[in-house]
Order: C-alpha cells, then structure tokens, then sequence
C-alpha cells in the first residue's frame, strides 16, 4: 500500500521535472508549437519588419489548420518599435512567459545584438534577419543569420575592386550610426587582401544633408573609386552632392542603397552607381533551373498572390528565416537543442536569398556568390558589367 | 551693471570675430574648397535659422520652449510633397496652400493642448509640447509612412558655379526665405502693436491685458505664426534635405541650438546664431574627421550655456527693475 503510494508521488515527480525541463515541447504535447518572432513593425525600421511579417503570415496561412506534422504552429510577433531595449523586453516575454522553442528576429543589427546575451543563457535558437557582422562574428552558438553579413558584402565589393575594376585606391564615406561605421570598420580590416588602400575614410549623420565638405576633402585624393557605406536618405544625398560639385569619381553601394526609395532621391544622380545586393534583386542572374531558383519562384508567386506586390529582401529575410525554423521543426521536433543542431547542419540549404550552408563555425550561412553587382542605368537595375 | 553690458558687447564681438577669423582663414588657407564649405555651411545654418526662428517666436511671447517646432518643419515638407509632386498643384499654390494648413493646425494644436493649460506652469506646457510632437510624428507616419520622399527644386537643379564652388538653386530660396522671416518676424515684434504687446505679455501678462493684448492671444498668435514659419522652411527645404516623417526631431534639435546660441526670443540672433551654427559645422567637417562635426556642434552650445546662457543677442533674463 505505502510502496505503491511511495511508487505513484515518484512516478508524479518524474513526469513534473520531465514537464519542466521539456519547456518547448510539453508545449507541443499540449497541441501547438510556439514560435517566437521580434520583428520592427515601427519605428524606422518599420519597413523592414513588416515585408518580414507579410512573410511569416504567408507561411503561416500555408501551414494553416494541420500546422506542422499535424501539430498546429502558433507565431507569436512582437514588436521591437526599432528599439534595442525593447527587443530584450521582448525577447524575455517570449522565453519566460510564451516558452518559445525558437525566435525568429530581430530585423535590425541592434536590437538582434541586444537579445543574443538572453538567448545564449535561455538557449533558444534565433535566426536573424540582421546584417551586422557582430551578429555572426565570431558565431555565438544559438544565433544564426539568414541576411548576407556586412563581412559578406564587403567581400563582394572587394572582389569588384580588385577582380573586375582592377583598382587599388578607394575613399570610403560612411553614415555614423552602427551599420556605417561596422561597414567601414569592415573594408578596412579586408581591404589589404584584395590589395586594395583605403586613402580617405570620412563619416557623415544619419540626419545630414549637406555631404559637399566631405566629398571635397574626398576629391582632392588620389581614389579611384568612393564607397558610401549607409542607409537612405544619406546615401541620396552624397550622389546628389556629387553632381552639385561636377564629381566624376565612381559611387559604389551598400545594399543599403539596394532599393527604389534611393533611385526615387537621388533621381538623375543615381544613374551609373553600383551596389553590391543579393542577386534576387535581378532574379534572371539567379542560375536558371536551380534549386534556388525554385525557391524564388514559388515564394514571390506565393507572395503576389497573397499581398498583390514583388517581394522584396526583407520579405525574403522573413521567409528564409520562418522556414528554416519551421522545416527544422518539422524533421526534429520542438525541442530547441535538436533546432538549433539541425539548422547547424544544414548543407545547401536552397532559400530565397541563396543556398545557405552554416556549420559550428559559420553562423553566416550565404557565400559570396549569393551577391551580385548592380549598376543603375536610366533608373533600372542592370548587372554591372566591367 | 555697466560692466556687464560691457562685458556682454565684448563677448558677442568677441564670438563674432573669432568666426570671421575662421572663415578668413579658412578661405585663405582652402581657397574654392573652403568657400564651398562655407556656402554648404550657409544653407545649412539657414535652415537651422527658420527653425530657430520659430523657437524664438513662441518663447519670446510665452516664454515656452516648443519642443514640436521641428515637427512643423517636417509638415511643410510632407504636405509640398502631397500637393505639389503627388497632387500636381503649381509651385506657388502648393507653398501657399502648405503654409495656410500648416498654420491652422498650429492654431488648432494650441487650442487644444496648450489653452486648456493656461493656468499651469511654463514647464508643464513644454512637456504638453513633447508629447505634441509624438503625436504630430506619429501621424505623419500613418499617413505618409516611413519612407523618405523627394519634392522637386523649385528652379531646376543645375548647379551655380561661383568662384570655383558650386551651390543649388534652391539654396538661394532658402537664404531669400530666411531673410524674409527674419525682417518680417523682427518687424512685427518691434514695430506692431500687437507685436510689443505680446512681448509685454510674456513678462507681465495682467499689465499686457490692460492694454488690450491678453496672454491667450499672444499665445494662439505667436503659435500660428512659427507654425507659418516652420512650414514656410519646410516647404523651402524639402527638395534639399529629403522630406521624412521623423526629419522634425533632429530639425528641432539643431534649431533649439542654434536658437539658444543666438539667444532665445531674439529672431536676428535665430539667424545669427543659425548660420555660425551651420557654417562652424561645414568647416569642422572639412578640416577635422568628419565624425566631430556634431560635437562640435554641441560643444558650442554647452560653452554659451555655461558662459553666457542667454545667447549672443539675447537679452539676460529676469532683470528685475
């Protein structure tokens, strides 16, 4: 009698601590797995976030009532307001109270570098939209990246230098907010493999609008080429100042630029600048036929059934992430260890922004032949041909 | 107390001779290139002058510092881009049009959140002026979302060459606008009745109603005209500074600079204090890392505050008589 008593309150303290340290996928035994999302659906990286949240609610409607496996997968978006305070608020909600198995987010560099130190402790997987080269270097065990890092553009761009333009002076002018000055901090530290010297680095404010005192201290330099590193509006202006002062020196990109809103700006101005983007910008110079190629297909076909408009990088961000989270789950199951080793050892994995390859190593994912070099003519993206 | 105004005549002489010196030799030193920083200078520190201007108006008759001065600034821009480059209206309804709607929301705005709380210390209303521009910010992104937006020059876009520098057209509207301001703001202060009398009412608002000028119409006057100003700079600017729903914060920012330097209340000093502001930064930019520009900026600003708080035309505050 007291053995069999003794035998129960036992068998009830297992099931308690199995219950417990189940987290996650006590969730899914109780009907449903919990992914987090911490996207910026406000604030100035509100575009970002919501082409992100139109991808995640795409997938979402596709997974519909029979979920994954048959287990209904709920999202769960919070909003970051662009803010990196808030997105370690957020990311607190979704581990301690909605017990998220995985977290897709955040859309910008900062808020992501702000939640990986409660991640890493919570260890919960996160895969980033975020281009920043902290995210991913050096590669912190439970944060992978789907975006092409600021390391990988630099790459690309050093590559066009030395490869295509054959050239071995460029003045670099960046925004003084994190993404410029982690760019240039970035050219900087690569440039000496490519044999490239950078003779002149000047910064400007995210709110500026007058760049002519740096492009004259600029122009008196021997470069060859400039590269601005910053978002828009900055970039605009500097090829606008440009041709207010009747400068000739070649204007190379950020993907920062790779957007309508900087032709819209910079108007006449833009024509002949060259950035370095993600090859879905000009789809016909994604390998035809590839599994890549499929992917791109049948999300934007998906995406303009859906949302009446072309998808764009981040809508793309948001799908390669929310899939990669979701197929994991689907051959694992939702225990966040066994997400975070599956997704770790994804080898040419086919997403919308590329084949993406990650290991211990490289939390990175995109190689360098993911990017592709634009040049804008009379307003249209053409591939730059040297 | 003569000694002090002494000392305040040689301060402003001072601070004035120390910037010619930088200039001079700035041109000296940097020929075309340092006029070109200094003519970018110029621009820029005009459109932190309309800016300041507008700061100096309401607190010269209210003596509140309207923290959504920018965001009148940011409406000028937005609604040119609505109703020139969207709605196709010509150059000079479009302007007219943004500057009557502009100021009616000003006057509106003051109704609404600054009236009611005229009974409440000054430090209230400029905390009521913060929240003013959240909202303003707020809805201008639900209206016109987030992206920034381009509105055409109003006289091409062909560069002037002058002297081996090189300046937009539209850099020429705004020194003109500017100037058109400043005169008018400065005479109406100084040469209107009602003008004076809303100063009189800022100091002494019982013995300003006896002569007819009570403070709720000071204050719904002053309101509408830096709502005017501030959507007349907008408007000018536009096509240089890339309209954008959040512009209004660091417009405001460097307009409370440049007003504090050129000494709040004071619309001269609003363009003085602008345009030392602008060029400053433009030679800083050019000489030193770029990145410093802003520093010192600001640097300027903690140095007047701690030197000589009421600006470089400013009158000291609460002298009593």
């Amino acid at each position: 009698m007291s053995r069999n008593r003794i035998m129960l309150i036992a068998a009830a303290l297992v099931f308690a601590v199995a219950l417990l340290a189940a987290g996650c996928d006590s969730a899914a035994k109780a009907g449903k797995f919990k992914i987090g999302a911490i996207l910026s659906l406000s604030g100035p990286a509100a575009p970002l976030g919501q082409s992100e949240q139109r991808s995640i609610n795409l997938l979402k409607t596709q997974l519909g009532k029979t979920g994954i496996n048959g287990t209904p997968a709920e999202f769960i978006i919070l909003d970051d307001e662009s803010d990196p305070a808030k997105a370690t608020t957020a990311a607190n909600r979704l581990i301690t109270q909605e017990k998220v198995c995985a977290i897709i987010g955040c859309s910008s560099t900062g808020s992501t570098l702000a939640i990986m130190p409660g991640v890493q402790k919570a260890m919960i997987p996160v895969v980033a939209m975020a281009a920043g080269t902290n995210v991913t270097q050096p590669p912190q065990m439970w944060v992978f990246s789907v975006a092409p890092g600021d390391a990988l553009v630099v790459q690309r761009i050093l590559m066009y230098f030395k490869n295509e333009m054959k050239i071995q002076r460029i003045a670099i002018l960046h925004d003084s907010n994190a993404y410029g000055t982690g760019g240039a901090d970035e050219v900087k530290a690569q440039a000496p493999r490519y044999n490239v010297t950078v003779v002149a680095d000047e910064s400007y404010g995210s709110a500026d609008t007058d760049m002519t005192a740096q492009l004259t201290k600029i122009g008196s330099t021997n470069a060859q080429e400039l590269l601005v590193w910053g978002t828009n509006p900055g970039p605009a202006s500097v090829a606008r100042d440009m041709q207010q002062l009747g400068m000739k020196l070649p204007f190379v990109g950020s993907s920062g630029i790779a957007n309508q809103t900087f032709i819209q700006l910079a108007g006449s101005a833009a024509n002949g600048v060259v950035f370095a983007a993600s090859r879905l910008i000009l789809p016909s110079t994604i390998p035809a036929g590839s599994r890549w190629a499929k992917s791109v297909n049948s999300f934007s076909a998906a995406y303009k059934t859906a949302y009446k408009m072309d998808i764009d990088t981040f809508a793309a961000y948001g799908w390669d992430a929310s899939n990669m989270i979701v197929n994991a789950i689907k051959s694992v199951g939702g225990d966040s260890a066994k997400i975070q080793a599956k997704i770790q050892s994804l080898v040419d994995y086919p997403g919308v922004d590329g084949v993406f390859t990650y290991s211990e190593t490289n939390h990175a994912g995109l190689k360098a032949d993911a990017l592709v070099m634009v040049k804008i003519e009379n307003g249209q993206w053409v591939e730059a041909m040297p | 107390m003569r000694m002090g105004d002494r000392n305040q005549v040689r301060l402003l002489w001072g601070a004035a001779a120390l910037v010619a010196v930088v200039v001079v030799f700035t041109l000296i030193y940097k020929g075309s290139t340092g006029l070109q920083w200094i003519l970018s200078g110029l621009t820029v520190g005009s459109i932190y002058a309309l800016v300041a201007m507008g700061f100096s108006v309401i607190y010269s008759s209210t003596r509140v510092i309207n923290f959504a001065q920018g965001e009148f600034t940011m409406l000028g821009g937005m609604m040119m881009f609505t109703l020139c480059t969207r709605g196709g209206l010509p150059l000079w309804l479009g302007f007219l049009l943004t500057v009557g709607i502009v100021t009616l929301l000003g006057a509106g705005f003051e109704r609404a959140a600054i009236h009611p709380l005229k009974d409440q210390s000054v430090i209230t209303v400029i905390i009521v002026t913060i929240g003013l521009a959240i909202f303003i910010r707020a809805l201008a992104k639900w209206i016109w979302g987030t992206d920034p937006v381009k509105v055409a020059s109003f006289t091409g876009d062909k560069p002037l060459r002058f002297f081996g520098a090189s300046i937009v057209p539209q850099s020429l509207w705004v020194f003109g606008l500017t100037l058109i301001a400043v005169v008018l703001v400065f005479a109406f202060f100084n040469r209107t009745l009602l003008g004076k009398g809303m100063r009189a009412a800022a100091d002494n608002p019982d013995a300003a109603s006896l002569v007819g000028v009570s403070a709720s119409t000071s204050s719904l006057v002053a309101w509408s005209i830096a709502a005017a100003v501030g959507a007349a700079a907008g408007a000018v600017i536009a096509p240089i500074n890339f309209a954008a729903y959040d512009a209004g914060a660091m417009l405001g920012l460097k307009g409370f600079s440049a007003a504090v330097l050129g000494g709040l209340g004071s619309a001269p000093g609003a363009v003085v204090g602008g345009l030392m502001l602008g060029v400053l930064e433009m030679i800083t930019a050019g000489f030193a890392p770029s990145g410093y520009k802003d520093a010192v900026a600001f640097l300027i600003l903690i140095l007047v505050l701690l030197i000589r708080p009421q600006g470089l035309l400013g009158k000291p505050a609460d002298v009593k008589v």
